[in-house]
């Protein structure tokens, strides 16, 4: 069923830090957003005319 | 000339506050403000566009059924579908949170805005828990049988019964739903009443304020 269907079907795998607990996955879902959050204020959007006039 | 009556009426009221807090040009705008052309603005229409898919790949998953969605490839495809747009909505769903959390997206009378996005927020997750209770496999038994203890704990086990399937799929495709489309309906037409958030540091003549 291919390698992405293989990797849906494994155990989680967690990591520990004291009383904290967290999925892989679930870190790399939250990493993921914060990066598209950081990316989406820093990207020049295309069209934006007063960014242009800054530069 | 209208009468006294019909100044009273509640279609008149209905119609006059529509027309002066939510005229046309405001409903569907030809131009948005220079502040708007940033990537942390799609985030919202974003939210929007899953949820779209959402509705459409569920209503296909309603119709067919569950021997459908678990034994054929179409099935499969759809249920995916379902499964990753609703990863797409959250995920839209909390970077929009983050972006006019920062912003402080409540200002300028736009308190009911912030209020009616939380509001959805929270009826989602609901959604999106009574989702997973109705897969019909060793997932959804795990997880309602893991919820069941937690719902009982706080005392409302007897009123949300999350091992009770019939209970929990007219709330997924029925009540919450309904209750997540009007929720968004009134965040959006309250989106185009007051305008788009400003930037904090934009200057005070770009501000977009509207009284």
């Amino acid at each position: 069923m291919g390698i992405f269907h293989h990797f849906m079907n494994l155990k989680a795998v967690y990591i520990h830090w004291g009383w904290f607990q967290i999925s892989i996955t679930n870190l790399l879902v939250i990493l993921s957003m914060l990066l598209i959050f950081g990316l989406a204020l820093v990207l020049p959007f295309p069209g934006n005319k007063k960014g242009k006039e800054k530069k | 000339m209208s009468t006294q009556i019909e100044k009273e009426m509640w279609t008149t009221k209905l119609r006059k506050g529509w027309q002066k807090n939510l005229p046309i040009e405001k409903l569907l705008p030809d131009t948005q403000p220079a502040y708007v052309a940033s990537w942390i603005y799609l985030f919202g229409v974003g939210t929007l566009a899953a949820l779209g898919v959402i509705i459409a790949s569920g209503l296909v998953l309603s119709f067919e059924g569950a021997s459908w969605y678990h034994y054929s490839s179409v099935g499969h495809f759809v249920n995916s579908m379902h499964f990753w747009s609703v990863q797409f909505f959250f995920i839209f769903m909390v970077v929009h949170l983050w972006g006019k959390f920062w912003m402080a997206a409540w200002r300028g009378k736009r308190l009911l805005t912030w209020i009616t996005g939380a509001l959805a927020f929270v009826g989602s997750i609901a959604t999106a828990f009574t989702g997973y209770l109705i897969q019909t496999n060793f997932d959804s038994q795990w997880i309602s049988y893991e919820a069941k203890d937690g719902f009982n704990s706080v005392g409302i086990g007897s009123r949300f019964n999350v091992t009770n399937f019939g209970q929990m799929i007219l709330l997924h495709v029925a009540f919450l739903p309904v209750i997540i489309g009007v929720i968004t309906l009134i965040h959006v037409l309250l989106v185009r009443a007051k305008g788009v958030v400003p930037p904090i540091d934009a200057f005070n003549n770009e501000l977009g304020e509207r009284k």
